[in-house]
């Protein structure tokens, strides 16, 4: 059973001062999400992935479609129980502390008396806050409200996770604790819907991304299938000031700055170009990789004339 | 689910507790009653007319700014701030949330009502050296105070429940004022003719009429308050406020938090 | 996730319930509170103080504090009330507020002078108002006419009414009749025909509903005055002639003394009593007749007949 299950959905927002302009935020969507999996929702700012994930967790009404999260509708208030919610750039109540605002959190989302100080405790010491726990929230960083978003989300032991942009304001130490938490999420059994613009998290976490764009969906698959699709690309950068021409064959961007060359050209090129150079003498500066596969592939998504609406995955 | 409405009640309680604007206003309140002690000394025989008078004003001008600002920031701020986002997509109505936001700051306010109302009785027992029977009913003017804060809050939670903080300020703090003329405003309407006589009329009734929660003066001057009244200005309090409150929850209910 | 119906239908029904039944004990809290209101509402009885607490808002307050002498008065008005103790400051503070407020000096003229229950019974309040809306507005001729009207109503001091009438009649615009009534004050004072004309034109220039409404009430009476006292002179014409008196109006129409039935302002025919008395059919109906009414009769509380 998908734990995930988006049926068209849709959302337009009536703009303008009469509320005569339609904004089409999300055009019908179609997604499974399995269960166990975790999911990366990728896309530029606009996109539609803040929206999607506010129809998932009820706080916008859908204008068209529906969903289903484990086997129900989203309308089944039984649903809320079992789903948690980081959203972006969260903020919280300045003079609560955080064992406060937990336990506040815990409370509306039924958990036993006599079992929730303990969750609290628990899961501060795993989103990292465990001295924390008696501070006022507007003393907070915004690495600590992001761990405390966390914390609040994952404290019910819901079922279905959604995060969105989880990793933003975090320094990179951050974000590796935030990633290795998604891991063991999805060892728990969890399912994970995260949306975000990094790539480089999305390929090292996902099992499976999309890409959506101006409200449409642009494609969907498992990371390693759609980045075998596309290959990536390598800069070589050597001293000298010609471009051979056996190198310009190979359909490589080149620039030239003072005494050194800049060769941007495809991945399975990069071999032959290196000891093309050794042989030449030509001393080899650097070899770098210029773009990941994924940034390829999501990048290739963006453009309008590869629009592909409703695919199914 | 009443469990949630007790939760989300005093949780609001506690959060504007901790609120320092709190804490001014009512040390404002306190000043002003201080005040009136030496207002009083200006003109001789009426010290007690102007603590009473001026002291119970600001109780309820203070406690009406109160209503308004937190009140605001139940819903409007907290949309801003997106602290609401987290709690709506847990297992609680939307309806829960209006209701349990009312209730904790009614709390809230019936607390700084009595805070306030030392203020007013230390000066009273300053000025006068000891306490009148008569004094009782500055208890029943405070308790007509405190209904009219009940209705001004359901104002401020009904306006934060679709629009700016800035907006729902103004619109709230302009409907006190209409509704504290709200008897001339009905004055006006019968004087109307047409159609402007009957837009009047359903203005003058959906705005909440505050000059009836008014006794301050009556109190200042000795005089009773009948009991008929205190029993049909609690009917009336409680059902604007109910009135209110069912509006607010229809918003709510059907807003996209966008 | 979509808002819920139950919900919805739930909350719907309990606002218009709430509206509803909100509204009604509203009206038990007014009943409750008719009394006590007014009282507090001249705390500040200083209209210097007032008008600084305005905070230039004085047209706005001037307004509201007309609409309450209106409510007021007619409130206690309504009651049959002896005593008007808050109509005077009132209008003061409504006018000190708003000096150009003209309706509120010709309502001062026409309810403050006159006694109890008709009025407050201060005519010299009524006076003193009148004279400061005549500085204020030296424009407005309505005012020397509402002075005037007050030393002839109720001062009978029919000189000072002249002169009143005659300043007014300077100004241009001013109503014609006032020359005229100020050259009747000299010989003619006392006559139903001047009474008439000033009632006239009280109801023809004022621009408030309540002032013309009481002159329509007064013209009736004068009207039935003069027919009582007419019918009364022809049926004693009649016993003179025919040596008895009529049996009814048709006997005076047969004599040709009448054209047909006589029938008051109110529509209804008069009453020819057997001792040759005309009487009218209801007398409840018609405030401030001296004649026409049967004897010993106290005449109810009064009230304004509707619109005029």
């Amino acid at each position: 059973m998908a734990a995930i299950e988006i049926l068209g959905l849709a959302k337009t927002y009536k703009a303008g001062f009469w509320r005569s302009t339609q904004k089409c935020a999300l055009k019908s969507l179609h997604l499974n999400v399995a269960d166990g999996e975790i999911f990366g929702f990728l896309g530029p700012n606009g996109a539609g992935k803040t929206t999607t994930l506010k129809l998932l967790v009820g706080l916008v009404f859908p204008t068209g479609g529906s969903a289903r999260i484990l086997g129900r509708d989203i309308d089944d208030p039984w649903v809320k129980a079992q789903i948690g919610f980081l959203p972006e750039q969260p903020y919280f109540y300045d003079y609560l502390t955080a064992r406060e605002l937990l336990e506040y959190y815990a409370e509306l989302s039924g958990v036993e008396a006599k079992s929730r100080s303990g969750k609290v405790e628990r899961v501060l010491h795993r989103v990292g806050l465990g001295d924390a726990g008696g501070l006022q929230l507007r003393k907070f960083s915004k690495g600590m409200l992001q761990r405390v978003g966390i914390a609040q989300a994952i404290l019910h032991e819901p079922k279905v996770l959604f995060f969105d942009e989880p990793m933003s304001g975090l320094d990179p130490l951050g974000r590796r604790e935030v990633r290795d938490l998604m891991e063991q999420l999805k060892h728990e059994g969890k399912t994970v819907f995260f949306s975000t613009h990094i790539l480089s998290d999305a390929e090292t976490l996902c099992d499976r991304v999309a890409v959506i764009h101006q409200g449409e969906l642009r494609g969907v698959g498992a990371v390693a299938d759609l980045t075998s699709s596309v290959e990536g690309k390598v800069e070589v950068v050597w001293q000298g000031n010609t471009v051979p021409a056996w190198i310009k064959a190979l359909d490589a961007e080149c620039h030239l700055a003072g005494d050194t060359v800049r060769a941007v050209l495809a991945e399975h090129h990069q071999e032959a170009v290196i000891d093309g150079l050794r042989r030449e003498r030509t001393k080899i500066v650097s070899v770098t990789p210029v773009r990941t596969s994924l940034e390829e592939y999501y990048l290739g998504k963006l453009k309008p004339s590869e629009a592909a609406a409703g695919v199914r995955s | 689910m009443n469990a949630r409405i007790w939760h989300i009640a005093s949780n609001t309680f506690r959060e504007a507790v901790r609120d320092r604007v709190l804490y001014n206003l009512i040390g404002f309140a306190l000043l002003m009653s201080g005040a009136a002690i030496l207002v009083g000394q200006v003109s001789i025989g009426i010290e007690r007319l102007v603590v009473v008078n001026l002291g119970l004003t600001a109780v309820s001008l203070f406690g009406v700014v109160i209503a308004i600002l937190v009140g605001i920031g139940l819903v409007s701020k907290e949309i801003d701030r997106r602290t609401l986002y987290t709690v709506l997509s847990r297992p609680v109505r939307r309806w829960e949330f209006i209701v349990g936001k009312f209730f904790g700051l009614a709390g809230t306010l019936v607390v700084n009502t009595f805070f306030m109302a030392l203020g007013v009785f230390a000066s009273l027992l300053y000025v006068s050296h000891h306490f009148q029977r008569s004094d009782g009913w500055l208890l029943v003017a405070l308790y007509f105070i405190v209904l009219q804060f009940l209705i001004i809050t359901a104002l401020a939670l009904l306006f934060s429940a679709f629009s700016t903080p800035v907006e729902s300020a103004v619109l709230a703090f302009a409907l006190f004022v209409v509704g504290s003329f709200a008897e001339d405003l009905r004055g006006f309407a019968a004087m109307a003719h047409g159609a402007t006589k009957w837009l009047a009329i359903g203005a003058a009734y959906l705005v909440p009429n505050l000059s009836a929660l008014n006794v301050i003066s009556s109190v200042g001057h000795e005089q009773p308050v009948a009991a008929q009244l205190v029993i049909a200005n609690t009917a009336y309090a409680l059902l604007y406020a109910g009135m209110v409150l069912c509006g607010a929850v229809l918003i709510f209910e059907h807003r996209n938090l966008k | 996730m979509k808002p819920s119906l139950q919900v919805t239908r739930i909350a719907s029904i309990l606002l218009v319930l709430c509206i509803m039944v909100s509204s009604l004990v509203l009206r038990r809290v007014d009943r409750i509170r008719t009394g006590a209101t007014l009282e507090e509402v001249l705390y500040i009885t200083s209209p210097k103080v007032l008008k600084r607490l305005s905070l230039g808002y004085d047209g706005l307050l001037a307004d509201v504090y007309w609409t309450r002498a209106v409510q007021y008065f007619g409130n206690k008005h309504y009651q049959g009330a002896q005593k008007y103790s808050l109509l005077a400051p009132l209008l003061d503070i409504a006018t000190a507020l708003d000096p150009h407020l003209v309706v509120a000096y010709e309502f001062g003229a026409n309810f403050l002078a006159p006694k109890p229950p008709n009025g407050a019974g201060m005519p010299d309040r009524a006076i003193q108002l009148a004279e400061f809306g005549i500085r204020n507005n030296p424009n407005a001729w309505q005012l020397d006419y509402d002075l005037g009207f007050i030393y002839y109503m109720e001062l009978k001091d029919y000189p000072k009414a002249a002169a009143a009438f005659a300043q007014g009649s300077k100004i241009p615009g001013a109503h014609p009749w006032l020359k005229l009534l100020a050259a009747l004050m000299a010989e003619h004072a006392g006559d139903l025909e001047t009474a008439r004309l000033m009632w006239t034109t009280t109801y023809q220039t004022t621009n408030d509903r309540n002032v013309r409404a009481n002159a329509a009430v007064h013209l009736r009476a004068l009207q039935v005055d003069e027919d009582v006292t007419k019918l009364e002179k022809l049926v004693t014409q009649f016993r003179e002639k025919a040596g008895h008196l009529p049996a009814s109006f048709a006997d005076l129409q047969a004599a040709g003394m009448i054209r047909g039935t006589p029938v008051d302002p109110l529509g209804h025919t008069y009453k020819l009593m057997p001792d040759g008395r005309v009487e009218v059919r209801v007398p409840d109906d018609l405030p401030f007749i001296q004649e026409g009414t049967p004897p010993g009769y106290r005449p109810p509380r009064p009230k304004f007949l509707p619109t005029d």
